[in-house]
């Protein structure tokens, strides 16, 4: 990092960092802030009165919304730990996979597994929910042809297996990022540290997991981190597959949905900006959380390498 | 037609045109019926148009599940359009109470609805009126004629008739008997639990006595129509659980399922998708000779912007749907969509017909979950979706739902405390 | 560029696994697109066949194109996410290079803040923004969903960007200062080159929610001349009946600019990589 320290004031850091601050400041940051400020208030009439930590109080303290924020925020923590465990290693193993450069066709495996990602919730909402339809049965009709058709169950629909089922659609559909990151780290090795390693006898899976793997831990640092953030905002994907009530029984509930619901409202329900806020608030708090361990715990004590 | 006379003709029209275009005033509706986008396109629009010279209107529809939330934003930021189609009930008096709904009640056709169909967008003491009605939606059952009659078996007028019918295609194994699904949720409640709850809580009866706190949702009546779902579970179709309502709708259309649980607003895609002759039967009543009760549920109004600039012209498009005029062109465009107007409408499509005629048999009821009860945390409506879908799958018995109803209302509800 | 040596037995397992995944990613893809082409009820009584004679039908390519400018959306979708991928870049690598590059008080929570907004879902703050773009005209201009999606994109593109900064070589910027480059011709002329992967990355990773979003269009441009594409196809979702020919069809098209821009991307990043300025 460079370190020349120049007493003059430096007008070019304000310079670099003007635009991006102020378009972001403007419209973001400000109107953001205007709304969680409802958090601390409760509409009488059409008056907001100003109630301090109170709706935190009935969030946390009052069992109905108790039991909906915890039931949120353990399945929002279930469907990270999905990501974590089989959207990042598949993503890494594919990324080392065409990384190699004796493999044909890597720009073909590269383009088709990304596909995925650039479809919107709507197609893959639809496309999934066809593919395991216990009526129009793709699923069920495959499992039959290799014999295993009692292993087919409505997964959608049942409240043990929805909230993993929708984790790996979501799997299936991001997977593409960590790839593509990953990816393009390990490219950024430089041949010459290979093949010193190479000199000392240090190839195949073992250049892998002594030589690659820890010069491209600060990708994965970003991609843990970006995977935090992604999932702890994630809704659409619940919205279309199983609604804004998340069924069955709330099973699919994170705190997105739960957010969501509330603050805009929905069907009967109107919505509750106060409530809504209250819930925001604690989202930006648990993701804050993940964010200053990785920024202060992870990220400052990571080796980095420059090239 | 000459040349001459077709010169004359266009340059008649096109002075005529540009002369009307310069006090054109464009009024636009705000509405989450993205169905009807072409028939407002050439029927309704053009019908008012002809009439009134000088007003165009514009039907703008926004996809169902953003409606209200993208509505409420574009109100408070003063973007919406003139005209707001209105949800019944609260969803539409919380938008009056914010000012954003007019009061229409003075408009002179609104001399041709009655209390109950102003009742949907009316507050609670009846004395502003701010949404004109539209329409209304009855409940019961559509069902495959041609496999009625290759299975040999007649409609249902009581419950056990009703699960004899179900047994009797469950043994065939051709039809599913029963096209419905849980993964939705909604039509568990709207077409299971407050389609055949009415016989149960002899309609607006048991309503108004949850509302006064006369009755508890623990009691009998409102506890039954849940055993009754939990029936259900069997006769439908191999992993229901996971059945979307597109889902349903395609099953009996193409002909794989015999009974539909339905809202009447099904006709108009069911005419156009089933390929069978198709009969209708109000919800089976306990016992024979019972009186009948069927959910005839106010579902869609119109309604002003009070922010809007075009106050005159907006009147003047309420006005018009307060006519018969507009009463036939809806109800016969929209067939299962039934006028709410004092007007004698006649309808071309049989079985709406047939399903209008259950008024004159049996109790018209709203869903009990609409007016006040649904106005608290937790939200009666949104509980009742998911407790019916749990009773079909067997996740809570009965008494276990409706105590837990009766829980959720009674934790904000005053009189039922 | 790699002579490592392989072993062909790990290169045969390797074809295997991605081809594996390959058929598991496209296949639902494939399902959508063989169903745009199929009548309703070929879609729901063998989803998995191909469209035959009988079951062959373009009705919902018609009803697309009958029922909007559907070019006019695409257009406008086109517009929008290309103009904010470029002010993204832009201004997220100057902002980045300012947290990677400079000590200067309060960097740390610089970036703190400017990561924030990955934190809150922007869209709560639509009414705000609403008024904003009420209160400056820009309602139903293209403009205002550029400026939404320019600063909603900051914040990812600034913390991708500015690690990927922190890695590039101290010693090729202090030569540029020795040679009396300023500030601003180094971060244009050397480091910028030098990131062309990351902002490749980024701009992938943009584009996608940018394309796809409903929200923003809906409340902000859902006039005719400025609807985008995604907006446009909701119209044949109905609350009881939806036209599945039409939706798959407009969503199908939707697919193929967006793996156009993707691939563009992703040459770029390739080319970035292999170019060995790096190195």
């Amino acid at each position: 990092m460079s370190t020349q320290d120049r007493p003059k004031r430096r007008w070019h850091i304000v310079i670099f960092l003007t635009p991006a601050v102020l378009v972001y400041t403007a419209l973001m940051i400000f109107p953001l802030f205007g709304t969680l400020r409802l958090s601390l208030f409760t509409t009488v009439g059409q008056e907001q009165i100003f109630i301090g930590l109170d709706n935190f109080r009935t969030l946390l303290g009052d069992e109905r919304w108790s039991n909906s924020f915890w039931n949120a925020l353990k399945n929002n923590t279930w469907f990270f730990v999905i990501h974590m465990i089989v959207q990042n290693p598949l993503g890494i193993a594919i990324a080392a996979m065409l990384s190699s450069s004796a493999l044909r066709f890597s720009s073909f495996y590269r383009t088709a597994i990304f596909i995925p990602t650039i479809l919107s919730f709507v197609i893959v909402g639809f496309a999934w929910k066809l593919i395991l339809s216990p009526l129009w049965g793709i699923a069920p009709d495959m499992l039959d042809a290799v014999g295993l058709k009692f292993l087919f169950k409505p997964w959608l629909g049942k409240e043990e297996y929805a909230l993993t089922t929708l984790a790996l659609i979501s799997v299936w559909q991001f997977i593409g990022i960590p790839m593509m990151l990953i990816y393009a780290s390990l490219l950024s090795i430089p041949d010459e540290v290979l093949e010193a390693g190479e000199c000392d006898g240090i190839t195949g899976m073992a250049a892998f997991w002594k030589i690659k793997l820890p010069l491209i831990l600060p990708s994965i640092g970003i991609i843990s981190i970006l995977t935090f953030v992604g999932n702890f905002n994630a809704f659409d994907l619940i919205y279309t597959t199983q609604g804004a009530l998340a069924g069955p029984n709330y099973a699919t509930d994170v705190l997105g949905s739960f957010l969501y619901r509330t603050f805009f409202g929905f069907q009967m329900q109107l919505g509750d900006p106060n409530m809504g806020s209250a819930i925001a608030m604690m989202m930006f708090l648990v993701i804050l959380l993940g964010v200053c361990i990785y920024l202060f715990g992870i990220q400052t004590r990571m080796r980095r390498y420059q090239f | 037609m000459n040349t001459t006379k077709l010169v004359s003709a266009l340059l008649a029209t096109s002075f005529l045109g540009t002369a009307a275009f310069a006090q054109d005033v464009t009024i636009t509706v705000e509405s989450w019926r993205n169905d009807d986008l072409l028939i407002w396109q050439n029927t309704i629009i053009p019908a008012f148009e002809a009439g009134h010279p000088g007003i165009k209107v514009v039907f703008a529809p926004t996809a169902p599940a953003q409606y209200n939330s993208a509505l409420n934003a574009k109100l408070a930021a003063g973007t919406a359009g003139d005209l707001i189609t209105c949800r019944p009930f609260d969803g539409s008096l919380s938008l009056y109470d914010a000012g954003h709904l007019a009061d229409v009640g003075g408009l002179e056709n609104m001399a041709n609805f009655g209390p109950v169909a102003k009742s949907g967008w009316s507050t609670d003491d009846g004395s502003a009126t701010f949404c004109v009605p539209m329409a209304s939606v009855i409940h019961g059952f559509i069902y495959n004629k041609e496999a009625f009659e290759e299975v040999g078996v007649d409609v249902p007028n009581t419950t056990d008739e009703f699960f004899a019918v179900l047994d009797a295609f469950k043994e065939d194994g051709n039809y599913i008997p029963l096209s419905m699904g849980t993964a939705d949720q909604w039509e568990a409640a709207t077409m299971g639990y407050a389609n055949i709850g009415p016989n149960y809580w002899k309609g607006e009866e048991g309503r108004m006595a949850v509302i006064a706190g006369d009755q508890k949702l623990t009691d009998p009546q409102w506890v039954a129509p849940y055993a009754q779902l939990a029936r259900w579970g069997e006769y439908m179709g191999d992993g229901f659980e996971a059945q979307s309502y597109p889902d349903s709708q395609n099953l009996f259309t193409l002909g794989r399922a015999a009974i539909y649980p339905a809202g009447s607003w099904e006709l108009s895609g069911f005419n156009a998708q089933a390929e069978f002759a198709m009969g209708a039967f109000n919800p089976p009543v306990q016992a024979a000779g019972d009186e009948c009760y069927i959910s005839d549920h106010v579902d869609i109004a119109l309604g002003m912007n009070s922010a809007t600039k075009n106050a005159d012209e907006v009147r003047t498009f309420l006005n018009w749907v307060g006519t018969a005029e507009f009463a036939s062109l809806y109800a016969n465009s929209l067939p299962g969509f039934f006028s709410l107007s004092n007007h004698t409408v006649e309808m071309s499509d049989p079985l709406a017909q047939e399903i209008v005629g259950w008024r004159n048999d049996c109790n018209s009821s709203i869903r009990p979950y609409h007016q006040i009860l649904s106005r608290g945390t937790p939200n009666l409506a949104n509980e009742y979706w998911v407790s019916s879908a749990n009773a079909i799958r067997g996740s809570m018995t009965p008494e276990e739902a409706g105590a837990h109803m009766q829980d959720g209302l009674a934790s904000w509800y005053e009189p039922q405390q | 560029m790699n002579k490592v040596k392989h072993n062909p037995l790990n290169l045969a397992f390797a074809h295997v696994a991605l081809i594996t995944y390959t058929i598991i990613a496209l296949f639902p893809v494939i399902v959508i697109l063989i169903n745009s082409f199929k009548t309703r009820k070929a879609i729901f009584r063998d989803p998995l066949s191909l469209p035959n004679s009988d079951s062959f039908t373009m009705v919902g390519y018609e009803t697309v194109f009958k029922q909007g400018d559907f070019l006019q959306y695409f257009q406008n979708s086109m517009i929008v996410t290309v103009v904010s991928l470029f002010f993204i870049l832009l201004f997220g690598a100057m902002a980045a290079f300012a947290l990677a590059e400079y000590r200067f008080k309060g960097n740390t929570l610089m970036g703190l803040y400017l990561a924030i907004g990955i934190m809150i879902p922007i869209r709560l703050g639509t009414v705000a923004i609403l008024q904003i773009m009420v209160a400056g005209g820009l309602v139903n201009t293209l403009t205002a969903l550029i400026l939404v999606y320019t600063a909603q994109g900051l914040p990812l593109a600034i913390f991708i960007l500015a690690e990927f900064m922190r890695q590039v070589s101290d010693d090729l910027k202090d030569a540029g200062r020795i040679d009396g480059l300023s500030e601003y011709r180094i971060f244009f002329v050397l480091v910028l080159p030098l990131v062309r992967p990351a902002m490749a990355t980024v701009a992938v990773f943009n584009m996608i929610p940018i394309w796809n979003d409903l929200w923003f269009p809906l409340i902000l441009a859902p006039g005719e001349a400025t609807k985008t594409l995604t907006l446009g196809s909701q119209v044949f979702i109905g609350q009881f009946v939806t036209d599945w020919n039409a939706v798959l069809s407009a969503l199908s098209m939707a697919i193929l600019p967006v793996m156009i821009l993707y691939i563009i991307f992703s040459k770029q990043l390739i080319r970035g990589i292999t170019s060995g300025a790096v190195k």
